[in-house]
């Protein structure tokens, strides 16, 4: 069976910056825009590597996104870069038309996203993005787990043509996904199981997977898949799985309402109906705290998945 | 608290405040000193001179002087200046940033601090409020005075600007804005990052009153409010440039962008709390 271990942590952002970086040797249309977050997105590399193509945009969101938009028209793939806050609610507007709508090649790079932000607290603590980025007609939307896979999608952006919208975060976090392929679109399944289906994006896949072994020792076999993309979500996936255990949780750094759980609920409802339970923030916003503390407080620690197994188990009975 | 304002006080408020702020951000490891630091003389100017407040908070403050601070990330000094006012013991400055706290990291209603009105830490969005509130006390016909602080970095946000058209076409006349204008963000100094060029110049064009004075002088400070407030009920809105030096009272972070919103370790801690005397108490 497969074991997920980890030697060393990373951020996620910082992931992005390698990527990003390495896109910038890679390809010359690459363009990257910042809103006075250079340092926070991890962007320093490729602005000093490729100065002429860093776009300093000050704290005007709101222009990077237009501005972006417009770049786009000619040939070039901009990387925008500022917390997830500010980079989908201060802007939705400004995405909707000028990216989305326009169907514009515009790569929305998002950091600081969910509790994990830690001190700062709840204004930046956004946990309706991918709610928000998920219901916009035509949005690939990408919630990667550690730093190999932020990594290996921002480099999978650049030949994927049209907009989308990849979430990643702030702390130091486990990288457990060294020799994975990643594609788009293509839900990872990490350990087989009979039991129940976990489906999980962004931290807390490390959570599911330890999850697992606290379940697995209680002789409760999970399979635990890796939906790193929201949208377009692999349905085919999800329901193989389902079908096999008959029931699913989900796990997401976000509010309960309209992101990863209600993106498989509506999966199940329409295919395959089985008991669901979600791990996620309850209706509420979050606050100031480390993120250790915030994760358990807010409900999405391994125990909570745990937690969560056993209930859908009990449901389908 | 008004007329002839006891100089030696205020600036004991304000060195302890600067303590308060390095020992908050110290101890959370988070946080943003250099903001706070600069715009210390302001806040003792403010809430132990100009303001007319009642420390037994209510949300409406009618028949008070309100304030807002539209750039939320220099919470520490507001925390600090409102326990020192009486708002909520100074003790609990021992909780700012850590969970369970009504101390956020940025200013929030939702826990219900004493002293706050509107949450704030995405920039960009004070002026508006503050704008809603002084058309408010207009409606109620409460005169008294709505002030509002914003950063420079900040000006770059676009709402700023509908907010500066839209004040003056409604003669907000009872509005007191301020710019802390350190020429400092995150990324560099302002200048460097996206000029606002003459910004005097930009806010008198919007048909504005705009003063301008030295932010790190309380005698100035003083000074500059209460001639603003002097300036108020004559049609027209009222915008303080006040120029200050970010960190200010810590010789190793004044003027730099570095101590935006960064935390002092062990070792400069001492190092800053070395150069500002504890005179009040600490918390
Ligand atoms: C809408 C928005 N975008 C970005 C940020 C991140 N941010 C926090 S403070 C800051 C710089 C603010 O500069 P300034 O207003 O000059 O304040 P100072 O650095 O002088 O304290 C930025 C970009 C934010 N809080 N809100």
């Amino acid at each position: 069976m497969t074991k997920f271990t980890f030697t060393e942590k990373k951020d996620t952002r910082s992931g992005f910056g390698a990527g990003l970086h390495e896109l910038g040797k890679q390809n010359e249309n690459v363009v990257a825009l910042c809103a006075d977050l250079t340092g926070s997105l991890k962007m320093d590399a490729f602005k000093k590597d490729f100065p002429e193509r860093f776009f300093q945009i000050g704290i005007a969101e709101a222009n990077m996104m237009g501005i972006a938009a417009g770049m786009t028209i000619g040939g070039k793939i901009p990387f925008t870069g500022t917390f997830a806050n500010f980079s989908t609610g201060r802007v939705y507007d400004q995405i909707r038309q000028s990216i989305a709508y326009s169907n514009k090649n515009v790569k929305i790079c998002a950091s600081h996203a969910g509790v994990t932000l830690g001190e700062d607290g709840a204004t930046h603590q956004i946990l309706e993005d991918i709610g928000m980025m998920r219901m916009l007609p035509g949005m690939t939307v990408i919630v990667p787990c550690d730093y190999n896979q932020t990594k290996a999608a921002t480099l999978a952006l650049v030949k994927h043509v049209g907009p989308a919208y990849l979430r990643f975060g702030r702390p130091s976090w486990p990288i457990f996904t060294s020799d994975r392929p990643f594609t788009i679109g293509k839900a990872d399944k990490m350990i087989e199981g009979k039991d129940v289906s976990i489906f999980a994006c962004g931290h807390l896949v490390w959570h599911a997977i330890e999850a697992e072994e606290i379940l697995s020792a209680q002789g409760i076999n999970a399979e635990i898949i890796n939906i790193h993309t929201i949208k377009p979500l692999d349905v085919p996936a999800i329901l193989e799985s389902v079908q096999k255990t008959k029931c699913a949780v989900t796990c997401e750094e976000h509010q309960i309402n309209g992101g990863l759980g209600d993106s498989v609920a509506q999966v199940l409802s329409r295919f395959f109906p089985a008991p669901l339970e979600m791990v996620a923030v309850n209706d509420s916003f979050g606050e100031s705290g480390s993120p250790t503390q915030l994760l358990k407080k807010y409900g999405l620690g391994p125990d909570n998945i745990v937690a969560a197994a056993k209930k859908a188990i009990q449901r389908r009975k | 608290m008004s007329n002839q304002p006891d100089f030696v006080q205020l600036k004991k408020l304000a060195t302890q405040i600067r303590r308060d702020i390095v020992r908050m951000v110290h101890a959370c490891q988070s946080g943003h000193p250099g903001g706070s630091l600069g715009c210390t003389e302001y806040f003792v100017a403010l809430y132990f001179h100009l303001l007319k407040h009642n420390s037994k908070f209510n949300m409406d403050g009618q028949g008070e002087d309100l304030f807002f601070l539209s750039n939320g990330h220099i919470s520490p000094v507001w925390y600090a200046t409102l326990a020192r006012s009486g708002y909520f013991d100074v003790k609990e400055l021992t909780t700012f940033r850590q969970i369970n706290s009504r101390l956020q990291g940025h200013p929030a209603t939702h826990e219900h601090l004493p002293g706050i009105r509107i949450a704030s830490g995405s920039l960009g969005q004070g002026l508006s409020v503050a704008i809603g509130a002084a058309q408010t006390k207009k409606l109620n016909k409460d005169n008294q005075l709505v002030f509002v602080l914003m950063g420079d970095g900040e000006q770059q946000e676009g709402q700023v600007w509908e907010a500066a058209m839209y004040a003056p076409h409604n003669k907000v006349d009872n509005l007191i804005a301020t710019i802390d204008y350190n020429g400092q963000q995150i990324d560099g100094p302002v200048d460097k990052i996206l000029s606002l060029l003459d910004l005097k110049a930009k806010w008198e064009s919007f048909g504005w009153i705009v003063n301008e004075f030295e932010g790190n002088k309380i005698e100035e400070v003083i000074k500059a409010l209460d001639h603003a407030k002097s300036l108020t009920g004559k049609g027209k809105p009222v915008m303080n440039l006040m120029k200050t030096v970010m960190g200010f009272g810590v010789d190793y972070m004044m003027g730099s962008h570095k101590w935006h919103g960064v935390a002092p370790n062990d070792e400069e801690l001492k190092k800053a709390l070395d150069q500002l005397e504890e005179t009040i108490g600490d918390y």
